[in-house]
């Protein structure tokens, strides 16, 4: 008998024993049920806080190099005694770095500073001041709703205005236009030039929204007289990031006057730093969180065995009849995997029905979806589960002895 | 050349620290087209004579040729095929497929053989004609009555062409009428050339064949040949067409 008529005849008898027994068959498959609807959901959440993440972190732009005194991660008391000495980043630095620099697109300066702002009877406790030029535009990837950002003339005369973010321009002026109007920044008037388009929030720790920005050396002559500064530089191009990396660091140490026996006093940061280290963490929550719903399916397969050697038992007879009148090994064999997967498969149909609904729920929370792929490697795993926890007693029913089978009563 | 011989065939089970011969040294010569009845008392070892005459289990010692082939040292899916080819069981409690049909509990041995969905079908059909079941194809076995299920496994055992048609006690589940009625049909399928072996304890029943060896403590005790047809012997209730 060629393999494929044994595998129709084993669809056929799995089938036919499933229907017999619809009831057991279904608790029994209930344990894959609930295995492949978590699986299929952990994956599902999964794939969701890596789009999340990436979504959030794009506002650092793929193309575009930080530079600042200290790296975002600092993974050791040893690395950070090592590098808590280094010397601020000073303007001048940045206006040097902008005279020299080839590759890049644009440079900006950035330093923050929070601040209270107030406009007629509204107010805000506390917003982020950011300084920097009008160069920013470029490299924080900023797009405007209403009017315009900082101007280069404003920046190099140091004048009062500013540009708000979306949040802060909706708390102090509600549904009226911002534009022309001059609000309280600490204790110093600005007027409103622009409004930025909402950004949402990075890594859901701070809004992007609330921000204003300001011409950076009003930030001297307001708020702080030593700020610390970090550069932002848009690359040419994403495919010129590496070579502009390394002029930037080259000049960066010439301007700093690092010897060349030195290390590094800076740190250029980049998206992609984000991204690895989010991927190593997420890489972990995903293994941790796929084995120990995976013990679910586990747990169901052991449930699907148990069922297989009561149908095993049960039918002893029928295999001594089939063995008399010339079934081989494997073809008993087939027919108990056949029913095992079957009753797998079907469980891991249901699973895969449950799971949708459940995933249209959680794009109110995440932006993900389920993937076909998903649904069809959750209907593998349950088939594999099938093959699996099947084969033992199939093996055991295989084996039978003819003479003793046929005298089962 | 014999269809069955046996030689020197012993069959021992351990059972614990204790051997029990189930047969002991039985050589037996079955031809072609030969009705044989093998009786005995239980525990006599005819069931494992039957058994290996089946080529369901294999011989502790000795040497069984089946149709020119030695099968005493088979593995089973060998033994599988053999029984596929040659072999046609015919059980006291029928042993059909509950949940399948009368077509296909008379398929089932084709599949196994590898045959088509149609040549088999068209056999099987023709199997079912022979026993007179052909009205009766769809039927499942709780759908019909116990000699109807006979006839079913009966089909069952005819329809590879089997060697041999072997059957074990198969009127013990039927009332006297509808058992005679199977007797009948073992009889015209004998006088069409079958070779058939009845494994029974009923007198009445082994007297339809032509030879009975009688087993008794695992060896033979007598093999005695009949000159006279068995039908006779029985009075034939209804005739059933074959």
């Amino acid at each position: 008998m060629n393999i494929a008529t044994e595998l129709r005849e084993g669809a056929r008898i799995a089938l036919g024993a499933i229907r017999a027994n619809t009831m057991r068959s279904s608790l029994a498959t209930l344990g894959i049920v609930i295995g492949i609807l978590t699986v299929t959901l952990m994956g599902t959440a999964i794939t969701g806080l890596n789009r999340a993440f990436l979504r959030s972190i794009s506002s650092l732009g793929a193309d575009v190099l930080h530079v600042s005194k200290f790296s975002w991660f600092i993974n050791s008391h040893a690395e950070w005694l090592r590098v808590q000495n280094r010397q601020e980043i000073t303007l001048a630095q940045v206006n040097a770095l902008e005279q020299q620099m080839q590759l890049a697109r644009a440079i900006a300066p950035y330093t923050e500073f929070g601040a209270p702002i107030r406009y007629q009877k509204q107010s805000s406790r506390r917003v982020w001041i950011i300084g920097t030029t009008e160069k920013f535009l470029l490299t924080g990837n900023v797009t405007l709703a209403q009017g315009r950002f900082l101007l280069d003339t404003e920046v190099s005369g140091a004048r009062p205005v500013c540009v708000l973010g979306s949040q802060v321009a909706s708390n102090l002026f509600l549904r009226d236009s911002p534009l022309g109007k001059t609000v309280q920044i600490g204790t110093y008037p600005f007027g409103v030039v622009g409004v930025i388009e909402p950004q949402g929030n990075f890594l859901g720790q701070f809004s992007l929204d609330n921000q204003v920005f300001i011409p950076v050396k009003q930030m001297y002559a307001c708020f702080n007289s030593r700020p610390y500064f970090s550069i932002q530089v848009k690359a040419a191009s994403l495919e010129q990031l590496e070579e502009t990396k390394e002029e930037l660091r080259g000049l960066m140490r010439k301007i700093r006057r690092v010897s060349p026996k030195e290390e590094d006093d800076f740190t250029i940061n980049q998206q992609e730093n984000f991204v690895s280290t989010f991927n190593r963490v997420a890489g972990t929550i995903a293994a941790v969180g796929l084995f120990i719903t995976g013990l679910s399916l586990f747990v169901g397969g052991i449930g699907i065995m148990n069922i297989m050697f009561v149908s095993v038992a049960e039918r002893t007879r029928e295999i001594g009849v089939r063995k008399a009148i010339g079934a081989r090994r494997r073809t008993i064999l087939i027919q108990f995997l056949m029913e095992a997967a079957s009753i797998c498969l079907l469980g891991g149909l249901v699973g895969v029905g449950l799971a949708y609904p459940a995933t249209l729920l959680m794009q109110k929370f995440l932006p993900t979806t389920m993937s076909f792929t998903a649904a069809g490697i959750a209907l593998g795993v349950a088939l594999l589960t099938g093959l699996t926890s099947g084969f033992l007693p199939a093996w055991r029913a295989a084996r039978m002895n003819p003479v003793d089978a046929l005298r089962n009563e | 050349m014999p269809l069955i011989s046996l030689h020197d065939i012993s069959r021992r089970y351990e059972m614990g620290s204790e051997t029990i011969h189930a047969l002991r040294d039985v050589t037996l010569v079955i031809e072609k087209g030969e009705y044989v009845a093998i009786m005995g008392p239980s525990g006599s070892g005819k069931s494992t004579l039957m058994n290996l005459l089946g080529c369901l289990d294999t011989p502790t010692s000795g040497r069984y040729e089946l149709n020119g082939t030695d099968v005493s040292h088979m593995d089973d899916n060998q033994l599988a095929d053999v029984r596929n080819r040659e072999i046609g069981f015919v059980f006291q409690t029928f042993n059909l497929l509950p949940r399948s049909n009368a077509l296909h509990n008379v398929e089932l041995p084709l599949i196994y053989a590898g045959l088509g969905t149609e040549e088999r079908r068209r056999i099987a059909l023709d199997a079912l004609t022979r026993v007179g079941l052909a009205d009766r194809v769809h039927h499942k076995p709780n759908e019909m009555s116990g000699g109807q299920r006979q006839r079913v496994a009966i089909a069952r055992a005819l329809v590879t062409g089997p060697a041999i048609i072997l059957a074990d006690e198969p009127t013990g589940n039927l009332d006297s009428k509808t058992g005679s009625e199977i007797m009948d049909l073992f009889e015209n399928l004998s006088r069409q050339g079958n070779t058939i072996i009845v494994v029974t304890h009923e007198e009445d029943v082994a007297r339809h064949a032509r030879r009975i060896l009688r087993i008794r403590d695992g060896s033979i005790a007598a093999d005695e040949k009949m000159e006279r047809p068995g039908p006779e012997a029985a009075p034939r209730l209804s005739p059933q067409p074959v």
